[in-house]
């Protein structure tokens, strides 16, 4: 498929029916993007999971460091590449081996080798976008800091508690 | 793979606009707060933090503010804006994120006076430094570039001289450079011509003029068109290095391509301060929705109050790019292609006198110094906002003892040719 765009209803059906995130290049900088989109995903309902074999057996956020997504030990809806695109096919690789359904590339990560890798294996893919961004734009939140969401509605916004947040149809499960 | 894509009146009337989660009002609420309450204290830091979306303090952002901001970026096809108190302001904040002391900026010299005045005087005390370049030939701006230009400025219709400037000419001189193109887009506005189409980097609006477009409220805005590539090289720090000011964040890193939209909001609006008032943004929000429809009655009354003076014998020229016979019809045609405008001048045999005398006698036109009214609007710059400058000064400025200049507006085209018939005959 082509990735270069993305229909909104592709990106809004990947957001709103995953409900595990592996975050591979978890960081616990407070100031990078590797640390807090971690906290946004587990601010709207996700379950998130940092893999980094640099910070293994500490916590981020909580939530338990792994060094790999083999170390992990267990199914994910989707892993999260917050690693230079040359990295990605191993990574890949062992998302396929541990059941992934999809592959979500960071915003400036492009790897179209590994992406044909994951679509064969009939995982989905997304490239050089950032999960916040695009949870954000369909939502609305991200209208409040002036961005083109490039979407119109005249439907009720979900709220998903307290009093600046927005939600997706919340994934299954989660409360 | 295609989604739908609204067309530009659907966009002038819902971009950026839901209806109220709360409330449900249908219209944007004017949001008349300074500040917004904070869930707890990890919420409130990560708003200061830029790590969740939200608003803080109406000096940064106000959801009625957002919503024209949105709604500018989805006309202009940005992918983000920022909305401040003037376009003036605009011009600031745009040009703060990319200059340091000792940059030079090169300008079009057929910009809005009030836009001279702010590049040659004010911007000299923050050490930019404004290189003019020829309006009418791409090839003085390319002449123009040294390694210390940071930005080109220029506006795509000229005011008041009623130029169309060649935007993607210009523009492949900027990429060349390896610096962004700053268009203001004010006399044009987007339903005439979309700069980021012809390869703007960045447009600047006064929302006060068209957009807005009933004389009742001032405003700016900065539209990102998401184009530039901040991190190709080390000029721009605001977007491509650590930030102190966010603990080491990278705006270009975090922010993608909606980097510079947030720079002028995180780096200038907050520490600048310019910040658009709630009911201004609401004024102009009302008058956007309109936009399309008032731009083509402006558009076809202008072309034919300007046909009607050519016609006439105590009218020695007019300047509009609507008229087949103009140098900027050429361009006009590329750029504008439902209508040149509603801003232009021309000039009377009868000279300064009769300048005065057409101002004293007209009854609907209104004597005033804005352009862009639902009101027919007029002024004689020489006695007025040129009349400092010698004559040989005022000439040049496109501001000649003869000239007039006019801002057509909505009204029915039989009153103002029989206003301005009878104030030229009286």
């Amino acid at each position: 498929m082509n990735h270069d765009t993305y229909d909104d209803a592709y990106i809004r059906d990947i957001l709103e029916s995953v409900r595990s995130i592996a975050v591979v290049g978890a960081s616990n900088n407070n100031v990078r993007p590797s640390y807090f989109v971690q906290k946004y995903l587990i601010s709207k309902g996700y379950e998130v999971w940092p893999i980094n074999p640099g910070l293994a057996g500490k916590d981020i956020l909580g939530r338990p460091v792994h060094a790999s997504l083999t170390e992990l030990g267990r199914p994910v809806d989707m892993v999260d590449i917050f690693r230079a695109g040359e990295h990605a096919v191993p990574i890949v690789e062992e998302a396929i081996r541990i059941g992934a359904k999809v592959i979500w590339m960071q915003l400036s990560v492009r790897n179209d080798e590994a992406a044909a890798l994951a679509e064969a294996a009939g995982l989905r893919v997304v490239m050089n976008r950032c999960p916040k961004i695009e949870y954000g734009r369909l939502c609305g939140e991200i209208s409040w800091i002036g961005v083109n969401s490039r979407t119109i509605s005249s439907k009720k916004p979900a709220r998903s508690g307290g009093f600046q947040h927005l939600g997706l149809r919340r994934p299954p499960g989660v409360v | 793979m295609s989604d739908r894509q609204p067309g530009f009146a659907t966009l002038a009337v819902h971009a950026g606009a839901q209806p109220d989660p709360t409330t449900g009002a249908r219209a944007t609420p004017i949001y008349q707060t300074t500040s917004f309450v904070f869930d707890d204290v990890d919420h409130a830091a990560s708003l200061f933090g830029l790590q969740a979306f939200g608003n803080i303090y109406t000096r940064i952002g106000n959801p009625t503010c957002a919503v024209v901001e949105e709604r500018v970026a989805a006309l202009e096809g940005g992918t983000a804006a920022l909305a401040v108190a003037s376009g003036h302001a605009a011009q600031v904040l745009a040009l703060h994120a990319l200059m340091t002391p000792g940059d030079e900026l090169i300008a079009s010299n057929k910009l809005y006076g009030g836009s001279i005045n702010q590049f040659n005087h004010s911007f000299k005390s923050f050490g930019w430094n404004v290189k003019w370049a020829d309006a009418t030939d791409p090839s003085s701006f390319e002449r123009a570039v040294t390694d210390k230009t940071k930005a080109i400025f220029i506006e795509s219709l000229a005011n008041p001289g009623g130029i169309v400037t060649d935007i993607a000419a210009i523009a492949a001189v900027a990429r060349k450079a390896g610096v962004p193109l700053i268009v203001d887009n004010t006399l044009a506005t987007p339903y005439l011509c979309q700069p980021i189409q012809h390869g703007a980097d960045i447009v600047v609006h006064s929302l006060t003029k068209f957009m807005g477009g009933h004389g009742n409220s001032i405003g700016g805005i900065i539209v990102d068109g998401g184009s530039f590539d901040w991190r190709a090289s080390d000029k721009y720090p605001m977007l491509s290095a650590p930030r102190p000011e966010y603990q080491g964040m990278i705006l270009a890193e975090t922010f993608g391509n909606f980097a510079f939209a947030i720079a002028v909001r995180v780096l200038g609006l907050r520490d600048l301060g310019p910040a658009l008032s709630p009911f201004n943004a609401f004024m102009i929000l009302t008058g956007m929705e309109t936009l399309p429809l008032r731009m083509e009655k402006h558009c076809a009354n202008a072309k034919r109050v300007a046909e009607w003076l050519k016609a006439r014998p105590d009218v020695s020229w007019v300047s509009y790019a609507g008229l087949p016979d103009d140098p900027s019809h050429a361009l006009a045609q590329k750029y504008l292609p439902r209508g040149a405008g509603a801003v232009f001048t021309f000039g009377l045999k009868g000279g300064y006198e009769a300048g005065i005398k057409l101002v004293s006698n007209v009854k609907l036109f209104s004597h005033l110094a804005n352009v862009g009214d639902t009101r027919s609007l007029i002024i004689h710059p020489a006695s007025t906002t040129h009349r400092q400058l010698t004559d040989a000064q005022k000439t040049a400025a496109g501001a000649g003892p003869d000239t007039v200049r006019l801002s057509i507006g909505i009204e029915d085209i039989e009153d103002l040719l029989a206003d301005l018939d009878q104030a030229l005959s009286a």
